[in-house]
């Protein structure tokens, strides 16, 4: 089973960029795989890393200080763009626990929820906060998320933020989605027997549709 | 009871059940997959023990990993990339074990999901359409609520049909008046990203709405619809009219009879009530539509063709100057002029067969400037055995295009088709994000007869210097 999980403490690297799309966060040449391993590589190749390989010693993620990092402080709309899991496979295989952003891309959110990367929700302010107090620290920030009380503390700041309750259970307890989604399967199929009655030209498209057009298909190469 | 929007009666018509106050369980009419965010799904699937109920509201299509370079002679399509051609196998693996409907790499009509679907009749009003694809909200065009999931979601619609939902807000997106020559709903999105922002519509499903929407031909709203996600849209809807419907008509020929006129008094149902109360709302001008450029490294840093880059201040200083430093310009150079090196027409935004008939109105009987590439990438094999048999292709091989294989390409460059560093690119894509056409190249999106009119220039122009009547404005 799952293990409860609900406090998440460490570093947190300032990320401030505006709209971080998921093809920053993990580039199309990271994307051939079948399965989920070696995304740790990938995540935000082209900040990491030059053209030909090197690594970039200004990037705040590879710095010595931030190594273990465990939180991004990041800008507004993260994780816009591309629906790409990858990008959330990536951060978490890379070490990273939590986001802190005012946004996220939608998909990614969802994205997040479901793989337990948590994705707080803070206020512009707040989140500006948290990094001019990165800025002026000496060491890198740390910060303690609880999610049981919904708190982000700071030496210097403590927030409080929101998540769906659905959410938060989600991310302390872990949930077989699916299996619950299963629950409700006598329920799916009385709905789509409904449905399909009630517009019977919604039933099989896609099989019905690639069925007609094979049949058209050899029909053509027979003619 | 007040009224309710074309989103919420999209919803409601196909819950099963509600979760909680935020999250309802949706029923999926039409799940569609490509090679590269579906793997995973099925691997989880797999390892569960667990089956896909319904394979017939599910389709495939290998689209973003396939090369586009033309066919080899014995007529197959081979992927050279070991990993790649994995993915397609691997699709045709899991479709085959499931009895799920595949577009294979070989099949003639093989071609970008969001192209294919709607081009046999697939997408239908009132429908709920979902893919691991971002621009699943292209469907919207046709009355139907179509957006992208993330892989684990992929995995839960393939073994219940349904997805936990959280409901979005509503938000309508007026556009009334005239689309002036040589625009298009490229220029008219782009144009409304740039004014509400890249996260303008985050957390709503947007319903079109205008004079200027109603003149669009259903696939000028595919490329709105589409786009409507660079503004972060969860949703996008235009309720169908009869021009709506008979795009439908004419590519389901199971709709007839009887049935033919269920369905219709079902699809005149689509609409909000008068009474619908949008969360927010936004009105547009259309005649203050332009051709529209983008000059930085999100959709939303694009403004007309004759404007001139702008100044990094005020609160967007440091998203403009990481732009401008990325994409090589300064403040004040006008975007007319700036030389390209590439010109690429495709993608599920723009590369319909109207969209074709655009760039070769363009560019019939000229050529492509020296030392400049020019690729058409069609959507489909339906669109490019259309364009071949109406002559397009012949125009824009002459002019010196490149006229290749269907598929994504280099919208996202996950097959070989990618930019060296440092690139220009005149595209008529939806993302203009840093390395999206490779590392260190620089995209600037515009409409396919913009595009078109930089590949012959060299450099960006304006096409209504260029006398072209505008096909779109002429519907």
């Amino acid at each position: 089973m799952t293990e409860l999980k609900h406090r998440i403490e460490g570093i947190a690297a300032p990320l401030p960029i505006a709209n971080l799309d998921t093809d920053q966060i993990m580039p199309k040449q990271f994307l051939h795989g079948i399965d989920k391993a070696g995304l740790d590589r990938g995540v935000l190749w082209d900040h990491r890393f030059t053209g030909d390989g090197r690594l970039k010693p200004d990037f705040v993620l590879n710095q010595p200080a931030y190594a273990g990092t465990r939180i991004l402080l990041a800008g507004p709309n993260f994780g816009c763009g591309s629906s790409r899991e990858h990008a959330v496979w990536g951060l978490q295989q890379f070490g990273i626990q939590a986001v802190i952003a005012s946004a996220y891309g939608e998909i990614f959110y969802s994205n997040a929820m479901n793989n337990r990367l948590l994705a707080v929700l803070l206020a512009e302010e707040e989140v500006q906060a948290l990094l001019d107090e990165s800025r002026l620290g000496a060491t890198p920030l740390r910060l303690v998320i609880d999610v049981a009380r919904m708190t982000v503390e700071s030496p210097a700041h403590r927030f409080a933020f929101t998540m769906g309750a659905r959410h938060r259970t989600m991310f302390m307890q872990g949930l077989d989605m699916i299996g619950a989604s299963l629950g409700h399967q006598r329920a799916i199929e009385a709905f789509a027997a409904r449905h399909w009655e009630a517009q019977p030209w919604l039933k099989d498209v896609a099989g019905r549709t690639k069925a007609r057009l094979d049949a058209q298909a050899s029909t053509r190469a027979a003619g | 009871m007040t009224g309710r929007t074309l989103y919420r009666k999209l919803v409601d018509s196909h819950t099963v059940t509600r979760l909680d106050e935020q999250n309802v369980l949706l029923f999926c009419d039409l799940h569609l997959m490509n090679e590269y965010t579906s793997p995973q799904a099925f691997a989880g699937l797999h390892e569960q023990g667990r089956g896909v109920p319904m394979p017939a509201q599910n389709v495939s299509t290998v689209s973003h990993v396939i090369p586009t370079a033309p066919a080899e002679p014995t007529g197959h399509r081979i992927i050279r990339n070991p990993a790649a051609a994995l993915q397609a196998s691997n699709l045709r693996r899991n479709c085959v074990r499931h009895a799920i409907p595949l577009f294979d790499t070989d099949d003639a009509l093989q071609g970008i999901e969001h192209i294919i679907a709607p081009e046999h009749g697939m997408i239908r009003p009132g429908m709920v359409v979902l893919c691991g694809d971002s621009h699943t909200t292209t469907y919207g065009a046709l009355g139907a609520l179509g957006f992208g999931i993330g892989t684990s979601e992929v995995e839960h619609v393939l073994a219940t049909q349904t997805l936990v939902y959280r409901t979005a807000q509503d938000m309508r997106i007026r556009v009334d008046g005239r689309l002036p020559l040589g625009t298009t709903s490229k220029d008219l999105i782009l144009m409304i990203i740039s004014r509400i922002s890249a996260q303008g519509a985050r957390g709503h499903a947007v319903e079109f709405c205008g004079s200027a929407i109603d003149a669009l031909s259903i696939e000028a709203r595919f490329t709105l619809c589409n786009m409507a996600v660079e503004a972060g849209a969860r949703g996008a809807l235009i309720a169908p009219d009869q021009a709506a419907i008979d795009y439908v008509l004419a590519r389901a020929p199971d709709i007839v009879g009887e049935l033919r006129e269920r369905a219709l008094a079902h699809w005149a149902r689509l609409a909000s009530d008068d009474d619908a109360v949008f969360h927010a709302e936004h009105r547009f001008d259309a005649s203050e539509v332009a051709p529209y450029v983008t000059w930085g490294t999100s959709p939303d840093q694009a403004m007309p063709v004759t404007g001139s880059v702008p100044a990094a201040e005020g609160a967007q200083r440091l998203s403009t100057e990481q732009a401008l430093r990325y994409t090589g310009l300064a403040a004040g150079m006008p975007l007319e002029g700036l030389k390209v090196d590439h010109v690429f027409i495709g993608s599920c935004t723009n590369a319909r067969i109207e969209d074709l008939r655009a760039v070769a109105k363009v560019v019939e009987g000229r050529r492509v400037a020296p030392g400049l590439r020019a690729m058409v990438v069609p959507g489909s094999g339906a669109v490019k055995a259309q364009a071949e048999a109406e002559g397009i292709a012949r125009i824009l091989i002459d002019a010196g295009f490149e006229w290749r294989q269907p598929g994504c390409s280099m919208c996202l460059a996950m097959n070989d088709d990618i930019l060296a560093p440092g690139q220009r690119c005149a595209s008529t894509t939806n993302r203009n994000f840093e390395g999206r056409q490779g590392r260190g190249a620089i995209t600037h999106l515009m409409s396919p007869a913009m595009a078109a009119a930089a590949a012959i220039a060299g450099h960006i122009t304006d096409v209504r210097k260029w006398n072209i009547a505008s096909s779109e404005s002429a519907a």
